[in-house]
């Protein structure tokens, strides 16, 4: 980082400087000498050089940093050196001579940093391009390796013979490893529901406490609190459900005479639920309150008691938007990792029972990427493939969820 | 029975029901507000005690076989109750300093870390004679429990009395500077092309909706991206700080942006058109006028999207950040932890020493997200500007 940032500092910085003043400089003798002024300020032909000089080197450059570290072609240091700077130059060098009196460096510049803004906004498009295409050619390669149906509708998981072909070792002798992830499915949606059932009651009542029996100022201490439960990080739950809660619900579960695993799905699923509280009662809390006004009004007048008006006007009428809050909150829960990651089970088990270890989506792709493996053993790129779905999901959530909103808001927004 | 007394019951119901609703609101408030007490109680309980750190006084010969041998640089029983940790130091002690070479010299040394827990009065793996002997210590005052500054100065260790978070901590400030430095620049300007350049077209929409869908994401999936595309695609060292910042950064570029063009949508239109009708040219009217007055509020964005970066695990683990790192990274390129990553590792530790300094290493990343926000809070209330 230290030989990038003196790069800049003690290289193209000075160098940009100099460009600058000489544009500078040429566009005010031109001014001097003619006695006329110029299309733009003396320091946009200033500028004007500087882009010139510097754009067209630093994106050569750029390309042939990308070139290097993707291993396609190394460059060699002194090429690349030579290269750019005389790129630089001849940059530099038509600038100078493109500084005219009728120059339009203004809109140049003008030009140059709205293309700039495209580019830096082309970057989340790109972002997204990258996550669908990663993922989708990695799961590919898994799907051609086994059945997509069979990974949809298969009950076993058992992928250690991929890890001891993964390891380099024969493993011609082992069973055939198994791909069928019902059961990680199975784990993540009865820990998400676990979640919810914790979280959609205590933060619908949570919303409808703050928009109707609160004060102003309660509400105002009320909101903040509820939303520190999102701001905690993830892994902080996950030790607290791995620590506390897991030996506590073993213990309570003991006493009613249950067999409860340490990795049972119940605690991470609890505190998963506290850590989602807040999405469900804020975004409802919005909701309730911008519908209006007269609408309470009006089923108070006809003699309703608030908790009447909640039940049969204001609640069918925010219907929409707390769906979309409560769709919201379950997608952020099937894609949470770190506290199934540390105080779920490893082992995917099809079960009924909450008391029982189960493992989940995203347990299997830490667990499948965080080993020794190589790039292209199976069992990575089965963490792929569980991604691609995990990705889909999670997707189709929020845009069901978006188009819901969107529904609600137009009604009364 | 008759219409009079139905009514007045029915009345009497429906003002129950009120009342019951009522109670079940209040009580989903002070339900969500306990579990947040509970929780941090029990966080600071289980953490407070690796505050301290117990040393023993003992006496420490310095000479040739201790060099070679370290363990016989105390007495046999010491040897037991001493930190191997820091006995291995010995040899090094002596290359600093050669006039230490054959003297002897009563010390404060850093205790095992069973003798440790046994001091906090914690579950401990002590035999009944080391207890005795430890009390005996006791006795004579040769043993104490000290502030644990090691906590703070020392890596990461396999053995828990040496296990400190500074390698994380520095692992951590290179991480967001990294972050900081791509998805800052980027987001701001994406955000004031789609606010204030932008047309009304396809393609602006499909940036919109990609940008909302993107902040919808889960973070692992940020990590396959970055597994996929910076280190097998680009090569970027696997568990480096680049690796974990670009993967950060790509993460935390949507909330950047959309809280970038909240605040400059604030700005009123007549401040644009002020600036417009004294001829200035659409990056003029952004550069002096839009951005400065719309800075405290990109500011609080950023520093609550750090906030996010800082406590985010999941994208790391899968990137390598998990690696074991005892001396602090010196360049992006290598080997690098992060503070939410120790603790995960050591919270996998199944040496119960572990446990407590987990818990103090979150109270310490606590504090950090506490300060961050307190941070914002004030940059908001002080500079933000009704209009």
């Amino acid at each position: 980082m230290l030989k990038v940032l003196l790069y800049f500092l003690i290289g193209v910085l000075p160098l940009c400087y100099a460009a600058f003043y000489i544009g500078r400089k040429k566009a005010r003798t031109g001014e001097l000498e003619s006695g006329e002024r110029f299309h733009s300020r003396p320091g946009h032909y200033g500028w004007y050089s500087v882009i010139w000089m510097a754009v067209p080197s630093l994106a050569v450059s750029f390309i042939f940093t990308i070139l290097g570290s993707s291993k396609i072609f190394q460059v060699p240091f002194t090429m690349h050196i030579t290269t750019i700077l005389l790129i630089a130059a001849f940059g530099l060098w038509y600038a100078q001579k493109k500084i005219t009196k009728g120059l339009k460096a203004r809109n140049f510049i003008e030009k140059t940093i709205k293309v700039m803004l495209i580019t830096a906004s082309l970057v989340s498009i790109l972002t997204t391009v990258g996550i669908v295409f990663s993922i989708l050619f990695e799961s590919m390669k898994f799907f051609s390796h086994v059945n997509f149906f069979s990974f949809i509708t298969g009950t076993e998981w058992d992928p250690d013979t991929a890890f001891l072909e993964g390891a380099g070792r024969d493993a011609s002798n082992a069973a055939q490893a198994k791909f069928g992830s019902v059961p990680i499915f199975a784990g993540t949606f009865m820990i998400t529901l676990i979640a919810l059932l914790v979280a959609v009651p205590v933060g619908l009542f949570s919303a409808i406490f703050m928009s109707e029996y609160a004060s102003n100022r309660i509400r105002g201490w009320v909101k903040p609190i509820l939303e520190i439960l999102a701001g905690i990080p993830t892994v902080v739950y996950g030790f607290f459900a791995a620590i506390t809660v897991s030996p506590l619900v073993v213990k309570l579960a003991e006493s009613i005479g249950f067999q409860a695993d340490y990795t049972n799905a119940l605690s991470p699923g609890i505190v998963m639920g506290i850590m989602i509280i807040p999405f469900v009662s804020s975004l409802s809390d919005d909701v309730i309150n911008a519908i209006p006004q007269n609408m309470r009004e009006g089923s108070l007048a006809l003699g309703m008691t608030r908790s009447e008006t909640m039940k049969h006007v204001l609640l069918p009428a925010a219907m929409p938007g707390i769906v979309s809050a409560v769709l919201l909150a379950l997608s952020r829960a099937i894609g949470e990792t770190m506290i199934v990651v540390m105080a779920a089970g490893l082992q995917p088990k099809l079960s009924w029972n909450p008391l029982d270890g189960m493992t989940t989506v995203t347990v299997r792709i830490v667990d499948a990427l965080t080993g020794d493996q190589s790039f292209d053993s199976l069992e990575t790129l089965s963490a792929f493939g569980l991604g691609f779905v995990l990705l889909l999901i999670t997707l189709v959530l929020n845009v069901v969820s978006s188009i819901v909103i969107r529904k609600f808001r137009k009604q009364y927004v | 029975m008759d219409k009079e007394t139905r009514r007045l019951k029915r009345i009497k119901r429906r003002y129950r029901g009120e009342i019951t609703f009522r109670v079940l609101s209040v009580s989903a408030i002070v339900l969500a507000a306990s579990f947040l007490v509970f929780f941090l109680t029990d966080i600071i309980r289980t953490g407070y005690t690796a505050f301290e750190q117990t040393v023993i006084q003992t006496e420490l010969t310095y000479d040739a076989d201790t060099v070679e041998i370290p363990q016989l640089a105390v007495s046999e029983e010491m040897g037991e109750l001493v930190s191997r940790g820091f006995l291995r130091l010995i040899p090094q002690q002596v290359e600093e300093n050669p006039k230490l070479m054959n003297t002897t010299q009563t010390q404060w040394v850093l205790a095992e870390a069973e003798v440790d827990q046994y001091m906090k009065g914690k579950p401990n793996k002590l035999s009944e004679e080391e207890t005795a002997f430890v009390d005996n210590l006791k006795k004579e005052g040769k043993v104490k429990l000290v502030f644990n500054k090691w906590f703070f100065t020392n890596g990461d260790s396999k053995l828990p009395e040496m296990a400190g978070l500074l390698s994380a901590v520095i692992g951590t400030v290179y991480v967001l500077i990294l972050t900081m430095m791509f998805s800052v620049p980027i987001g701001v300007m994406t955000a004031i092309y789609l606010e204030e350049f932008a047309p009304d077209n396809w393609f602006t929409r499909i940036i919109e909706v990609n940008i909302n869908n993107l902040a919808a994401i889960p973070s692992i999936i940020f990590g396959l991206l970055g597994l996929a595309i910076f280190i097998n695609l680009f090569g970027v060292p696997r568990s480096s700080a680049l690796a974990g910042g670009l993967t950060l950064s790509l993460m935390s570029l949507p909330v950047i942006i959309i809280s970038t063009r909240a605040a400059l949508s604030s700005v009123p239109d007549t401040i644009r058109q002020a600036a417009q009708g004294v001829g200035a040219s659409p990056w003029q009217v952004v550069w002096h006028h839009i951005l400065p007055l719309s800075l405290p509020g990109i500011m609080t964005g950023t520093i609550i999207s750090m906030a996010h970066a800082i406590g985010e695990t999941a994208p790391l683990l899968i990137v390598g950040m998990l690696a074991y790192i005892p001396t602090a990274p010196s360049g992006v390129t290598q080997a690098a932890t992060v503070l939410p990553a120790q603790i995960y590792t050591w919270s996998g530790d199944s040496l119960r020493a572990y446990t407590e300094r987990t818990a103090l290493g979150i109270i310490v990343l606590l504090s950090v997200l506490l300060l961050l926000n307190a941070v914002a809070v004030i940059l908001r209330n002080k500079y933000e500007r009704k209009w």
